[in-house]
């Protein structure tokens, strides 16, 4: 079954600020992706990697196209979807893993980890032991579980950003950049993680530039140049 | 129109409208953002909102955006009976089960509708608390109004109330006017959350306050509706705020909404010039 279906999906940038200028984003856009598969996302800097991601969690509201999520209702169309049915998958299905960490103020790491958590697990208790069991598999040092991500250094941030996406086990997981910025004992620690999220039926769209990340983790990439596919190959 | 059907909004907003002086016929096509006024050329009457809908979930955070005068306060202060709207109905789902709007009711049904099922917060703390009070009897009036008349459990509950939003119980029978603004602030919002409300309006509530203070206002609110699930409408001209609180944005230029939709879609992918511009004026 696929799980996302994306036909010819274009978005393009209307800047009315800077004189109507206008910006391609993405041209024609077709791909699917069955249940349970890892896709990597590769391309250059700009190439428009992102900007897929963002149209598919509906950041960005992409200009004309598709994108036919099989969510557990029936099939529904990301592109136009009324807002509250995308609050109810960002919820409950669909988790986006952004390149940067970007939280709330004032949380401590532990309740970052745990924030999508406590939405579905009403004990805290239980939600924390768990989000403590991950930062533990992942090296976060014992001293900064209360502390806040505000002032970490850029990989325990990432690990922050990795934790929380996962945490909730999404059936989709969009993640960009996952192990960008992480030492290579830690980088195996995540991929396992994503791995084992695959194992239980997650499917997942990853971008990243890392070819040890690619090599272990996805079953097909998917190249982009100028906001277009440029060719689709086995891992 | 019925606001009744099977959708789970629990606040339906339709047309709401509110104008000043006399308007003509062409009051609404002579105004709003094409126009970059909201003041009728013809009969100057003033156009402070014009055909605002949306529809609000249960626990859910609405932001309202826009500069000052874009009818932002408006839109609140309408739904909260502080004023009278010109036109358009509002449904609330614990009322009646949504099939009465509500801005047609009368004025003691209003008034239970406001102590029963909303609370609200001003930017002002002098508009939300009344200063001959003390800050537990400005709480226990909210209760009483909402028909608790047990002095002991309204004691007991204003106490627990403004532990919860951290002013210090020992200071409950002293005036808001011997605090300072931030305690005013979550004196307020104590009072406001008293009856246990569904719905919340929050009208420019960090606005003036300085940025610790600031801080530790919008994580109580974060943290109330976390915990308590109230749905919110967070009326803000700054974009930090809307961004930390809020699900889904609106945002208002002239009177009228310019754009909606979630908020991190309006922050990163504005569509209209005037959403553009704010988020490029973001710090």
């Amino acid at each position: 079954m696929n799980i996302l279906e994306i036909n010819d999906l274009s978005k393009l940038f209307r800047l009315h600020i800077l004189n109507n200028k206008k910006i391609e984003g993405l041209r024609n856009i077709h791909f699917s992706m069955k249940e349970g598969e890892v896709v990597g996302l590769t391309g250059k800097s700009g190439s428009g990697k992102s900007s897929l991601m963002k149209c598919i969690y509906r950041t960005y509201l992409a200009t004309s196209g598709e994108i036919l999520y099989a969510s557990e209702a029936g099939v529904i169309d990301l592109v136009k979807a009324d807002d509250h049915a995308i609050i109810a998958l960002r919820k409950n299905e669909i988790t986006y893993c952004s390149q940067f960490l970007s939280v709330i103020p004032r949380v401590p790491a532990v309740d970052v980890v745990c924030e999508r958590l406590f939405r579905v697990e009403k004990d805290k208790n239980e939600a924390r032991r768990q989000a403590k069991d991950m930062l533990r598999d992942l090296g976060l040092p014992l001293e900064l579980w209360d502390a806040f991500p505000v002032t970490f250094s850029g990989g325990e941030q990432q690990r922050i950003n990795v934790a929380r996406a996962i945490i909730s086990r999404p059936r989709v997981l969009l993640i960009d950049e996952p192990t960008a910025s992480l030492d290579a004992r830690t980088k195996d620690v995540v991929i396992d993680m994503i791995l084992q999220l695959k194992k239980q039926g997650t499917s997942v769209l990853c971008i990243s530039h890392d070819e040890y990340t690619l090599e272990r983790l996805v079953d097909r990439r998917l190249n982009l140049q100028h906001g277009q596919i440029a060719g689709a190959a086995l891992a | 129109m019925s606001g009744n059907n099977n959708d789970n909004w629990l606040l339906r907003v339709r047309n709401l409208t509110k104008i000043y002086g006399e308007p003509d016929e062409n009051t609404l096509n002579l105004t709003g953002p094409e126009y970059n006024s909201n003041i009728c050329p013809a009969t100057e009457s003033i156009v402070a909102c014009a055909d605002i809908s949306f529809d609000l979930y249960p626990g859910e955070v609405l932001g309202i955006v826009g500069e000052s005068g874009s009818g932002k306060s408006t839109v609140v202060r309408l739904l909260h009976f502080d004023m009278e709207a010109t036109a358009g109905a509002a449904w609330l789902r614990p009322y009646a089960d949504g099939g009465i709007n509500i801005l047609q009711e009368s004025g003691q049904k209003k008034r239970f509708i406001r102590n029963y099922l909303m609370g609200m917060v001003y930017q002002n703390p002098r508009d939300g608390l009344n200063f001959r009070f003390s800050s537990g009897g400005n709480i226990a009036e909210k209760l009483i109004m909402a028909g608790n008349f047990h002095v002991g459990s309204i004691r007991d509950r204003a106490s627990m109330l403004l532990e919860k939003t951290e002013v210090p119980v020992r200071r409950m029978d002293d005036r808001p006017s011997s605090f300072s603004g931030g305690m005013q602030q979550r004196v307020q919002i104590a009072k406001a959350i008293a009856n246990n409300p569904p719905l919340l309006f929050l009208d420019e509530v960090t606005t003036g306050l300085d940025v610790s203070v600031q801080a530790k206002v919008l994580d109580l609110i974060r943290e109330l509706q976390q915990d308590l699930g109230i749905a919110m409408i967070v009326v803000s001209h700054d974009l930090s705020v809307i961004r930390m609180l809020s699900d889904r944005t609106i945002v208002l230029k002239n009177g009228r909404i310019v754009e909606s939709g979630l908020t991190d879609q309006i922050l990163q992918d504005p569509q209209h010039a005037y959403s553009q511009l704010l988020v490029s004026s973001l710090l």
